[in-house]
């Protein structure tokens, strides 16, 4: 995370391929459509180390899911993907993607780096054994024979705890059960061994037992293999489980990042603390009240101008001369390994934080 | 059948509690011995070969004014119950009665008037309005339908319930799609409420909206029973959500009540084992207590089918605790303590109700390879040393505080820190019998016997622990099968939902 | 999988029973729910101004003077056992299935539909495999390019194929290939003739024919493309790498193409009834004709055998799509 200062201050040329594992730099995707240009992300800068996880947090249409999606360079793909206009650099180990060929990037794809999804039912393809789709993606990127690669399937979906895999690699997907079809779905993205592994709501369609025994493989799996992981969420207690890093957005735009710790304890986003507020929390006496953020998530094209979240924001008015409606608030440095963007004085916040949120938590 | 013996046990168990209650209100809806089950037709003659028992013999009762919160896993039935005492599908067994008055076996034209009463709010605020509807005629449909005409007119009412539940009225003309999700949300509550319902039953309300959208309307829904008076019984997966909106909560496995207990009781000392493992499960937003996975337990598998629930208890099959009795008994959900009801017959944070019964299945030993230290020697934990002290402590606090009906416990399973085992076991030593009663006794006689069997799961090891145990643990040596077994059982062909 | 094979075969004879009850009460039942008396009917039968002797007999001959379950049991027993039809001076035999027999030609209807049956089948299967290939094939490259030129154009085309009938484009196409330039065959020449001379002979009608269903295929394809490619599952196969022609066909097509799988069934079952205009612009002998014939000459039986012999033939398409589709689908194989 520390490379990320110079880039965001800008006092370094961005071209220069980084050293993290993957640099996301001013990523901005933006969909023309006929109502005006959907921002769905827009201008977004983060980095994930090998070995670590980055939790993405924000609510529907914050844009967590395209960023995902730019990465693996799948929403070029498609009807949809032909008017996409997106700027800014992905850089994979040492490549940069966003200027790379489709070609290179599908290459790329399912080997170096590999998703997962929200719904395991629907992110398989109906007709097709499970063993027969992790042995196709084994055999894009392997040159080996329908044997070997079913070897491999069975091997791996042994690893992801599915019991009998033998007998299992000839089942479809429909047969298996919700937590089983999840786990399968995390075997056919690791059978490459991908060293940058996307979870986009992984655990989110699943019931709670299951939850935490998927939570428990992925741990365990990035322990074994190294990986980096980027666990797309709107739950914050996955986040606090799993996330070494976490990157709040809203409205297309980061408005608060930092370690998991320094996140949770010192949260200094508004939207961070309506977040936390907004839940109710099985490990805390239960507060008679919850305290929702007010109102409505933004259109993605009109963006609320200052800084988007100012509609909801109760403490919008604090800062002088109206700035939060004119202005909008750059990512600043607030604590070790910690950005916010928010008008709100440090002393400010610190207030809210510790007399008017944390009490209520 | 055994369930309607087990109904009798239960509304036995149902009188005193009734009778003892402090704050005693008149019971709204009460549903006994409730089943539904899906029949499963197959072959060129298409015969019924099974059924999916998606309720299967379930009671409790919804008292004026409370909120009642059911939990549980998808597949539960959880849905179908809030469905069938709706009447929106009929059940195959039981009772429902709603203000005393049978309505299990009523016509829709015999419905019709008691529909005012009894409301439901649906989980998809996109699939439940009809697209082609303005929000006025949505909501005023009831009024329609009922041939109702409220003070000032239709209109008028509409737009007062849309200000009621936090939208303007001039949206009375506007369409769904023009709403977010919340929106929505709000407009099927509006709906529900139009006429004045005594009874709403919410089918997951929350689970389809935003993090910050569902605080709104969970305070919005809490709000409106305040003003409203109203009575809910509302359907999530999610615990959090529950806990917070309920009064008493109800947690469903594969078809049945396990656990209905007062919802601080629950959340403090659950005694249900499986009520433990799904609260422990929800992930907290609180990186403090991140690595300490020592309170988390993992559950084994999946859901077994609700087309072949497993015999006894039907959670024996990912228990941890599960002895032979589980398997061959079904275990009868009684009031154990004061305004807490379990089906259990070795139920966590009280007294072993088959102290007789120690030898763990050997699914209940692999899956307590999963289940964290902590909690085999917190909780009284059939074969391991510790046993003896939560145990006789929770049942002296049961005795002893039964009037106020809280216990302290959970603060004592709390504190204890991974490595307190061998404390646990010399405080179970030297912790003073409660009460010298036959039941002590047998407790007594089982902890030693416990003690002298080894630690057998709890630390897997030693030769005592096999020796004592000679049926069960060549199978979990060498044979997989009881976990796959489960794990396999959702394969089975799903039935359709009709 | 076998029981769900027996299941619909069963379901299928029962429907077939009723097919036939439904047709034999359309021809012999309505007329005299009109009014038409048996007299009237027999009187058909036979040429202009009958005696009464000769009525009486035919009628009694035809067993048109029994119950009406009988006849329909008859019916029923000719296509199963075979039937006798004593027409007075001979007694002709009608072999098993016994479809009736033509008492204006004086021949059974069985081998009269079986002998046109190849002609009509050799239009269907031609005209089929043309408008699957093409219909699919344009759907699909105008669903991966929803709103380009190529997209417009053909959609724009196959709009025009639904709406232009059969006598326009068939006469056209007659006008055009065989007459200003002879390009095809006029005749009919079978297939284990000279299958050149036969497919030669047959090309306009099929093209002319898969016009009409490619069209319809085209646009059923490119919807069910337009939805199955945002299907969660081909973001999946996108997200593994695969190169984008193997999205789009092993897992994309493979998905949209069950359902058409179910509408070709119906069309082709439909089609082996009979394909009437087509058969009669290109002036085909098939079994489209033999119908034509028959209402033309009012000759019930003939009807009836068309009738009974679409009949069959849909319900065996219906049963072969019922069954494909469970190959295609696996989860179709549970229920």
């Amino acid at each position: 995370m520390t490379e990320l200062s110079k880039t965001e201050t800008g006092d370094e040329a961005t071209a220069k391929a980084p050293s993290a594992f993957l640099e996301v730099r001013d990523l901005k995707v933006h969909f023309p459509t006929d109502d005006g240009i959907v921002k769905s992300v827009d201008g977004l800068s983060f980095s994930v180390e090998k070995g670590k996880t980055l939790a993405i947090v924000g609510e529907s249409g914050s844009g967590k899911s395209v960023t995902s999606l730019a990465v693996m360079g799948l929403h070029r793909l498609g009807a949809r993907g032909k008017n996409v206009r997106m700027s800014g650099e992905i850089w994979l180990n040492g490549k940069e993607l966003v200027g790379a060929s489709p070609d290179e990037v599908r290459r790329l794809r399912g080997r170096e780096m590999a998703m997962i999804f929200q719904d395991p039912l629907s992110a398989m393809h109906p007709y097709y054994k499970v063993g027969d789709q992790i042995v196709e993606a084994y055999r894009v990127h392997h040159k080996v024979s329908k044997k070997e690669a079913r070897k491999r399937a069975v091997e791996m979906l042994d690893r992801v705890g599915i019991p009998e895999p033998a007998k299992r690699v000839d089942g479809y997907p429909h047969e298996f059960s919700g937590g089983m079809r999840q786990r399968a779905m995390i075997a056919m993205a690791l059978v490459n061994n991908p060293e940058l592994l996307i979870a986009d709501e992984p655990t989110t369609a699943l019931d709670v037992t299951v939850q935490a025994q998927i939570l428990d493989l992925i741990r365990d799996l990035q322990k074994e293999f190294g990986s980096a992981v980027i666990m797309i969420t709107h739950d914050l207690g996955v986040v606090a489980e799993i996330a070494d890093d976490v990157l709040v957005m809203y409205g297309g735009r980061c408005v608060e990042r930092g370690t998991a710790t320094e996140v949770f304890e010192k949260p200094q986003h508004p939207y961070t603390w309506g977040l936390l507020g907004s839940m109710p929390r099985i490990d805390r006496e239960t507060s008679e009240r919850l305290t929702p953020v007010k109102g409505q998530p933004p259109s993605l094209i009109n963006v609320p101008s200052g800084c988007a979240f100012h509609p909801r924001c109760p403490y919008a008015d604090i800062p002088a001369d109206n700035v939060s409606r004119t202005v909008r608030p750059e990512l600043e440095l607030v604590g070790a390994g910690h950005w916010s963007a928010c008008h709100l004085s440090a002393e400010d916040r610190e207030r809210i934080w510790t007399e008017e949120i944390a009490p209520k938590l | 059948m055994s369930e309607t013996k087990k109904t009798d046990t239960a509304a036995k168990a149902a009188v005193p509690e009734q009778a003892s209650a402090p704050d005693e209100r008149e019971v709204l809806l009460k549903v006994e011995n409730l089943t539904k089950h899906f029949p499963i037709k197959k072959g060129i003659l298409r015969r019924q070969v099974g059924a999916v028992k998606a309720v299967d013999g379930i009671d409790f009762e919804v008292r004026k004014g409370e909120t009642l919160g059911v939990v549980g896993e998808s597949g539960c039935g959880k849905s179908t119950m809030g469905r069938v005492i709706t009447r929106l599908q009929d059940p195959t067994g039981g009772k429902i009665s709603f203000e005393g008055q049978d309505i299990t076996r009523l016509s829709t034209g015999e419905m019709r008037p008691l529909r005012r009463d009894i409301q439901m709010i649906f989980q998809d605020p996109y699939g439940s309005l009809n697209p082609r509807h303005t929000i006025g005629s949505i909501v005023s449909a009831p009024f329609r339908l009922q041939g109702v005409e409220p003070e000032g007119g239709v209109k008028k009412e509409v737009q007062r319930l849309l200000e009621l539940v936090g939208l303007s009225p001039e949206h009375y003309n506007r369409y769904p799609h023009e709403f977010s999700g919340g929106q929505r949300q709000r407009i099927g509550i509006a709906r529900a409420l139009a006429l004045k319902p005594k009874l709403v039953v919410a089918d997951e309300p929350v689970s389809a909206l935003d993090v910050s959208i569902q605080a709104q309307v969970v305070n919005l829904m809490d709000d409106l029973q305040e003003e409203l008076g109203l009575t809910y019984v509302i359907i999530a997966h999610d615990l959090s959500v529950v806990r917070h909106v309920s009064d008493r909560i109800a947690v469903m496995y594969l078809g049945k009540i396990v656990e209905l207990a007062d919802r601080n009781a629950l959340y403090e000392a659950p005694m249900h084992p499986y009520t433990k493992a799904l609260m422990s499960a929800v992930p907290v937003p609180d990186t403090t207590r991140r690595g300490q996975k020592s309170e988390r337990i993992l559950l084994r598998g999946d859901v077994p089918s609700p087309i072949a629930p497993p015999s006894g208890c039907r959670f024996h099959t990912r228990c941890w605790k599960a002895t032979e009795i589980c398997r061959t008994t079904e275990p009868q959900l009684v009031e154990l303590k004061p305004g807490q009801r379990v089906a259990c017959h070795h139920p966590e944070n009280f007294a072993d109700q088959a102290p007789q019964d120690t030898v763990l299945l050997s699914a209940a030993k692999e899956a307590s390879e999963l289940v964290p230290d902590t909690v085999l020697s917190g909780g009284s934990q059939d074969g391991t040393g510790s046993e003896a002290d939560s145990r006789s402590e929770a049942e002296s606090e049961a005795k002893s505080e039964a009037a106020t009906g809280t216990s302290a416990e959970p603060e004592q399973e709390q504190e204890q820190e991974p490595g307190s085992k061998t404390e646990a076991v010399a405080e179970s030593e030297a912790a003073p019998e409660p009460e010298a009663g036959s039941e002590g006794a047998s407790d007594k006689e089982q902890a030693s016997a416990a003690e002298e069997s080894g630690s057998g799961a709890g630390s897997a090891s030693g030769p005592e622990a096999e020796a004592a145990e000679p049926a069960s643990s060549p199978e979990a040596a060498g044979d997989p099968e009881p976990v796959s077994g489960s794990d396999d059982a959702p394969k089975s062909p799903k039935p359709k939902g009709e | 999988m076998i029981s769900y094979i027996l299941r619909r075969t069963f379901a299928a004879v029962i429907l077939l029973l009723v097919v036939t009850a439904v047709t034999f009460a359309i021809f012999f039942l309505l007329p005299r729910l009109v009014g038409q008396s048996a007299d009237q009917l027999a009187q058909q039968y036979i040429g202009k101004s009958p005696s009464k002797a000769d009525i009486v007999a035919v009628k009694h001959n035809l067993g048109l003077d029994q119950p009406l379950y009988i006849q329909y049991w008859h019916f029923i027993k000719g296509i199963v056992a075979g039937a006798d039809y004593n027409l007075g001076p001979t007694t002709v035999h009608c072999d098993v299935p016994c479809f009736g027999y033509s008492f204006k030609d004086h021949v059974e209807v069985w081998p009269q539909l079986t002998s046109r049956i190849p002609i009509t089948l050799s239009l269907a299967l031609g005209a089929a495999v043309l408008w699957l290939l093409s219909g699919v094939a344009v759907g699909v490259v105008s669903a991966l390019k929803p709103r380009s030129l190529f997209d417009r154009t053909f959609m724009g085309v196959a709009l025009a194929g639904v709406s232009l009938p059969m006598f326009f484009t068939g006469n056209l196409a007659i006008l055009l290939f065989t007459y200003k330039w002879p390009i095809f065959g006029r005749t009919y020449v079978p297939f284990t003739e000279n299958p050149a001379q036969w497919a030669n002979t047959l090309f306009p009608a099929w093209c002319s024919l898969a016009l009409l269903y490619s069209a319809i295929y085209a646009r059923l394809t490119r919807s069910g493309m337009l939805e199955t490619m945002n299907e969660d599952f081909i973001r999946t196969a996108r997200s593994k790498g695969l190169p984008e022609r193997t999205v789009v066909v092993r897992h994309g097509l493979r998905a949209a193409l069950t359902p058409i799988i179910t509408v070709f069934g119906m069309d082709l079952g439909l089609l082996l009834g009979g394909a009437v205009i087509t058969e009669y612009v290109f002036s085909l002998p098939g079994v489209g004709q033999y119908a034509v014939q028959g209402i033309t000459d009012n000759d019930l039986p003939k009807i009836l055998g068309v009738t009974l012999l679409a009949a069959v033939f849909v319900v065996i398409a219906n049963l072969l799509v019922d069954v494909l589709y469970a190959a295609a689908d696996p989860r179709v194989r549970l229920s």
